[in-house]
């Protein structure tokens, strides 16, 4: 009933994409969030798009599924659009329609903060979908390492992250399993009155959250049985390696940065 | 209500990089009273077949009927409810479908669902719970605080209240104590004879299967590999053997028996009473045959 949902989600692939370091991948997108506002005309939110286009090509993730995965999402950026077409009132009066103005600053601005959110959405998945969670968190730990001088607790925060990751699709999958119990009950989870349908939400919520406790609790008893310490003198059995993919991917973000700076007004 | 799926195919996740086939080609039907047991290696797509009974899944190609409903691949159902009230499903680990603060809320939740009575469905609690073996006195507990086995049957005890006309059954007593086991098929069977259910079970006991069913359906990795009676599938056990299934002990050891004397016994025996006897007769005659 929820496959389509990708967020979170890993797909197994040889690509480009998948073979680079995490650390790379993580310094990228960390970037990329940074420039994202750096583009304020339509030529460099077109570079950024072929960027990001080119990017979901390489990781061989079909682009029909990555977009109809961020669907849910998709709301959220329309529900932007439409809040700065009637905000914003700079510019040539387009049309007006009753006290509905629309200014062109308005579709100027609506298109760029969504085209920003839309652009910002698919990198993060594009993240996800090609990196295990393992690898996402180990590349974390690392970036992160210097914080463990002051103390900052990097090694739990990662382990931390990385079960959270791990676990949203297992909790997809019972949350699927519960449905499907329920409406064989008679709950109606996808029609009715809004009210019902609330109400159909507790007979789902109440078993998920106990199995997940309990879950919880199991692995907490697996990983202590295992001597399980935390970072202290913790070798790790996946070595990162920084290739020359790394290195040219950091390198064509390096001149699509650069002409971003020279083209932007 | 006879139910039957003609060349039912169920891909998961259709139309993404996860898509898996699932069953393919799958035609089966099963007649109002009969019971059916299904056999199959872990992934062989058991369960998966059951959700097409009740319209849970919707077959990504062939057709399934259900009493006067057609299910098919191409509009969305609109009122499912009758047809999950007549087929109820007690899924795979059924206690993790518990929610309510009291045993008798969760057994009621059912029954009211479907438009019962408040009066009536605890009245049906009070029924089923005696039905699967346990005390009255359970019904006012949280069913959090019961045993594991004790939690199956009250969510056993569930789907009962339901009334339904077809039970389906995806291995119901996985994990139980053997004593349970045994409980629990028989009140099934006993239901299944005095109402006149048609009963569908999913089970890996080949013992079960041979001593409850009708019919057999054996599954293989997504495909009916075999169906017919206890006897037509037991009288050729290698095939069985072959896929990695079990077959009963009683079986196994006619088979045994037959290779040591050298001769074939009249006929396949699925219970310790057939094979006694028939050895007696063995035996005794020696050269019957
Ligand atoms: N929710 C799901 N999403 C994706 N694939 C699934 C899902 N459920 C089952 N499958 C796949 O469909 C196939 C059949 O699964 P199914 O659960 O029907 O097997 P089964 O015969 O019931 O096995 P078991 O005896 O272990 O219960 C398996 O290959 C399984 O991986
Ligand atoms: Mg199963």
């Amino acid at each position: 009933m929820m496959g389509k949902f990708i967020i979170g989600r890993y797909v197994p692939a040889d690509s480009l994409l998948h073979r680079m370091d995490p650390r790379s991948k993580l310094i990228l997108i960390f970037l990329f969030v940074c420039i994202v506002f750096v583009a304020n005309n339509p030529v460099t939110y077109g570079i950024l798009l072929l960027y990001t286009f080119v990017m979901a090509f390489l990781s061989k993730v079909p682009l029909r599924f990555i977009l109809g995965g961020l669907k849910p999402v998709l709301w959220l950026i329309v529900f932007t659009f439409i809040l700065h077409l009637f905000l914003t009132k700079d510019g040539a009066l387009l049309f007006e329609w009753g006290w509905f103005e629309v200014y062109e600053g308005g579709v100027r601005q609506g298109t760029f903060i969504s085209l920003r959110f839309f652009l910002l959405i698919l990198m993060t998945s594009l993240l996800t979908l090609t990196t295990t969670p393992i690898e996402i968190t180990d590349g974390l730990e690392v970036l992160l390492g210097p914080l463990k001088k002051i103390n900052f607790p990097v090694h739990e925060l990662a382990l931390m992250m990385s079960i959270s990751l791990r676990f949203i699709p297992t909790l997809m999958q019972e949350t699927d399993k519960i449905m499907k119990a329920q409406t064989a009950r008679g709950v109606d989870f996808s029609s009715g009155p809004l009210k019902t349908r609330i109400q159909a939400i507790i007979p789902l919520l109440v078993p998920l959250f106990i199995s997940s406790f309990k879950r919880a609790e199991e692995l907490a008893v697996a990983m202590e049985a295992r001597g399980y310490r935390g970072g202290e003198g913790r070798t790790k059995y996946r070595q990162l390696k920084w290739t020359g993919l790394d290195t040219v991917m950091m390198l064509a973000f390096v001149v699509v940065t650069v002409t971003l700076f020279i083209l932007r007004t | 209500m006879d139910i039957s799926l003609q060349q039912v195919e169920y891909r998961y996740q259709a139309n993404t990089p996860f898509e898996t086939l699932a069953i393919q080609d799958v035609s089966i039907d099963f007649p109002s009273g009969q019971y059916y047991a299904i056999i199959g290696h872990t992934g062989s797509g058991k369960s998966t077949v059951l959700q097409h009974l009740n319209a849970i899944l919707r077959p990504t190609k062939g057709i399934v009927q259900i009493g006067d409903r057609t299910v098919t691949n191409e509009k969305k159902q609109k009122n499912l409810k009758e047809i999950r009230r007549r087929v109820g499903i007690v899924f795979q680990f059924p206690e993790h479908q518990l929610f309510e603060e009291t045993v008798e809320k969760d057994i009621c939740f059912g029954p009211m669902n479907f438009g019962v009575s408040e009066e009536k469905a605890k009245e049906l609690a009070r029924k089923t719970i005696k039905q699967v073996g346990l005390p009255e006195e359970i019904l006012s507990k949280s069913p959090f605080d019961l045993s594991g086995g004790q939690m199956r049957r009250v969510a056993i005890a569930g789907v009962l209240a339901m009334e339904p006309d077809v039970l389906v059954l995806d291995e119901p007593t996985a994990g139980l104590d053997p004593r349970g086991r045994r409980e629990i098929m028989e009140m099934f069977y006993r239901l299944h004879k005095e109402r006149n259910l048609s009963t569908i079970l999913v089970t890996h006991s080949m013992e079960d299967a041979a001593r409850y069913a009708d019919k057999i359906v054996i599954m293989h990795q997504g495909r009916v590999y075999k169906e017919g009676t206890a006897e037509e599938i037991f009288a050729s056990p290698e095939g069985l053997i072959e896929l990695g299934l079990d077959v009963p002990e009683v079986v196994r050891f006619q088979q045994k028996v037959e290779k040591t004397f050298g001769k074939k016994l009249s006929k396949i025996c699925l219970t310790l009473d057939e094979l006694t006897d028939e050895i007696k007769e063995l035996l005794r005659g020696g050269d019957r045959k």
